[in-house]
């Protein structure tokens, strides 16, 4: 299987304090993968550098080949990643739809004289967005709230939102921070589900920060642990599951006290 | 009202009938300023009545081309209001990209105003002689017209030249260095008549050329006389129009376009709209330049209609009046820009004016109430003189009670449709 992403050495700093230290990863294409950990591990760090939000001081990040590092945000949508927010940050004043759109800009070709002038040509890629924008809404199942303003829906319909914006921009690798942070197990079921399906029909990989350790095990082909800015294990969920420093790391350490035999 | 408006048919009667008995008041009760603000007020209900876009569209010219113009061949004083209430929509509809459809607040706006109205300025008078070798100056008044695209060129230039430093910025910081930047461009004006003499410094240039008429010989040809006093006015409220029209089809077609929703993404989040794939300095820059354009057209036309201009047309209060016009009709909405500048221009020039020359004419008159003469009213104590506190007064009770403006922006409802969706 082909390595789509992968990050040698990644060192983040923010001030005194280590947010990433010299961290690997690799992801192979058409995975689902997981990276869990203790609040403040660094995880939504490592998707910032990732996505060209922070430059780490030291390290590389490849995609397909290409160096990510140095680009900005928008260039590296049009490489091909994308990603959803830990806290959902839809455009809230405008429609469902619309947020869709605006995820696609990276893939329109047009220009400001094709707006201005309206041709042919415009009406042809226009058309084509608004249709494929209707396809994404009913991929995700919000077809019929088109036209609902983004900070009016839901909230599980918000975190699905903003996946499909993130689909808009036809990525290879979908990253979601907490994709079913505050939503209910049968939501979180559903929204796994999507992701196969979607794992499946657009032969998308997909990279996870997730707290809810059902879905992780249940959607995972492999999970990352990160803790203190550390990768402390790696490997197939069961695995990791009973590593005893991801235990160690959740629960704290064991205390002995003396002459017990543990606890 | 309202429920005869949503029918076309009864939209249609009513607001004819409302257009033409106003305007048929105004002719009627020339001086009359009510007369001529119902009339105003009777284009609104046509923009509100619910019927086909191109009969709206029709009507709206008949009103707009026909009728306006022939009401002020009664009263030149409604087509000068006409004219300037048409110069600030085109610099609200302007300052609308920057700050209700990009999100960036610009204290500085009318300096892309004034370097359109400078460009004319200096090329269209006598004063371009004073740096240029050669006579070449005033230009032909032909010239005009290409000069409103240059006027465009210029602006747009400048928007990026300010557009480029602030990039970084948003926010209050954002709004402190456009207000700067508006300063810098009034103070060169002022200045910039030593050691070479560009701009003529606070004494301001005089005389700019008008654009020609070139319709004379066909004026001519069908027994018209034509008054420059007369045609002028009429002239320029036409350049005024088309201005205001091709502004109004520019601006809506930004707006409903990738262009103008990559905008509104970074109004509502720029680091969310810039991990969506929207390249924020290109965007950013362009809504700078666009917004900054349709100043500087009209600054070409405002120094042709002014004929004189100086630096002092162009102070901060300018800016603020502007963007007051934007706020007053509701933030990234067209209509509401258009409403906002109107009402705001119709406000300052005809209610204020007015209440001003009424107050007077009771002094002159010497009315008394309850036998208090009003002769002893303080002379400072004049409507006209509180033009900026009446506004203050408006803005503070919008923001209290319709935050979101007169005509706030309405999020476009579209139906999908399966494989070729057609936008409308």
């Amino acid at each position: 299987m082909a390595v789509l992403l992968e990050a040698r050495g990644i060192s983040k700093r923010f001030g005194g304090l280590t947010a990433l230290d010299n961290v690997d990863f690799t992801l192979d294409e058409g995975r689902i993968a997981s990276i869990i950990g203790p609040n403040g591990a660094g995880k939504t760090t490592f998707f910032n550098v990732f996505t060209g939000i922070y430059v780490p001081e030291e390290g590389t990040v490849t995609f397909r080949g290409t160096p990510v590092l140095g680009k900005r945000p928008d260039q590296i949508t049009a490489l091909g990643i994308c990603r959803t927010f830990q806290n959902i940050r839809l455009f809230s004043n405008m429609t469902a739809v619309e947020n869709v759109l605006v995820g696609m800009h990276s893939r329109i070709p047009l220009g400001l004289w094709d707006v201005l002038g309206r041709g042919p040509r415009w009406a042809r890629e226009e058309g084509a967005l608004w249709a494929r924008a209707g396809e994404l809404l009913s991929l995700i199942g919000l077809r019929a709230k088109a036209n609902e303003i983004a900070r009016n829906l839901p909230y599980g319909d918000q975190r699905r939102l903003e996946i499909g914006r993130a689909l808009a921009s036809r990525p290879a690798l979908l990253l979601l921070d907490e994709p079913t942070a505050g939503m209910t197990q049968g939501e979180a079921r559903g929204l796994m589900d999507l992701l196969r399906r979607l794992v499946r029909e657009l032969s998308l990989t997909v990279l996870l920060i997730e707290h809810n350790m059902r879905v992780v095990m249940e959607v995972s082909d492999r999970v990352t642990v990160l803790d203190y800015g550390q990768k402390i294990a790696e490997g197939q969920a069961a695995e990791v599951q009973r590593n005893p420093r991801v235990v160690e790391a959740y629960l704290g350490r064991k205390r002995y006290a003396a002459g017990s035999a543990g606890g | 009202m309202k429920r005869l408006l949503a029918q076309p048919v009864s939209a249609f009667i009513i607001s004819v009938g409302l257009i033409l008995v106003t305007a048929y008041a105004v002719s009627h009760f020339p001086r009359s300023i009510v007369a001529f603000m119902l009339f105003q007020a009777s284009i609104l209900v046509l923009y509100f009545a619910r019927m086909p876009g191109w009969v709206k569209g029709a009507l709206a010219a008949a009103t707009l081309g026909v009728l306006m113009p022939l009401l002020g061949s009664i009263n030149g004083y409604y087509l000068e209001i006409a004219i300037q209430v048409g110069i600030f929509v085109a610099l609200a509809l302007g300052l609308n990209i920057v700050v209700g459809l990009a999100g960036l607040l610009d204290l500085g706006y009318v300096a892309f105003f004034a370097v359109g109205a400078y460009t004319w300025a200096v090329f269209g008078s006598p004063q371009a002689n004073l740096f240029l070798p050669g006579e070449h100056f005033p230009l032909a008044q032909g010239w005009f017209f290409l000069f409103l695209l240059v006027g465009v060129g210029m602006a747009a230039g400048a928007g990026i030249l300010l557009g480029l430093p602030v990039l970084r910025l948003h926010g209050d910081y954002l709004a402190i260095v456009t207000l700067g930047f508006g300063e810098v461009i009034r103070v060169l004006a002022n200045n910039l008549d030593k050691p070479i003499n560009f701009t003529n410094g606070p004494k301001g240039i005089t005389p700019i050329s008008r654009p020609p008429i070139f319709f004379d010989p066909v004026l001519r040809a069908i027994g018209i006389n034509p008054d420059p006093n007369v045609i002028y006015p009429l002239y320029l409220y036409f350049i005024v129009l088309a201005i205001v029209g091709v502004t109004v089809l520019v601006n809506r077609r930004l707006e409903d376009s990738h262009i103008g929703r990559a905008w509104e993404a970074i109004r509502e989040d720029q680091t969310a709209a810039q991990a969506m794939g929207v390249p924020l300095v290109r965007s950013k820059l362009l809504a700078f330049a666009c917004g900054a354009s349709f100043a500087g057209t009209v600054g070409v036309l405002f120094s042709a209609k002014q004929v004189f201009i100086n630096p002092e047309s162009f102070t901060f209060m300018e800016s603020i009046g502007v963007l007051a016009m934007v706020i007053l009709g509701g933030m990234g909405s067209i209509p509401g820009a258009v409403l906002g500048a109107t009402v705001v221009t119709v406000l300052n020039l005809q209610v204020l004016k007015g209440l001003s020359l009424w107050l007077n004419e009771l002094r002159n008159a010497g009315t008394t109430i309850f036998g208090w003469s009003l002769q002893n009213l303080p002379t400072q104590l004049e409507p006209a003189k509180y033009e900026r506190m009446v506004f203050g007064l408006i803005l503070v009770l919008m923001m209290i009670f319709r935050p979101q403006g007169i005509l706030p922006a309405r999020r476009r409802h579209r139906e999908l449709t399966d494989g070729a969706g057609e936008p409308h």
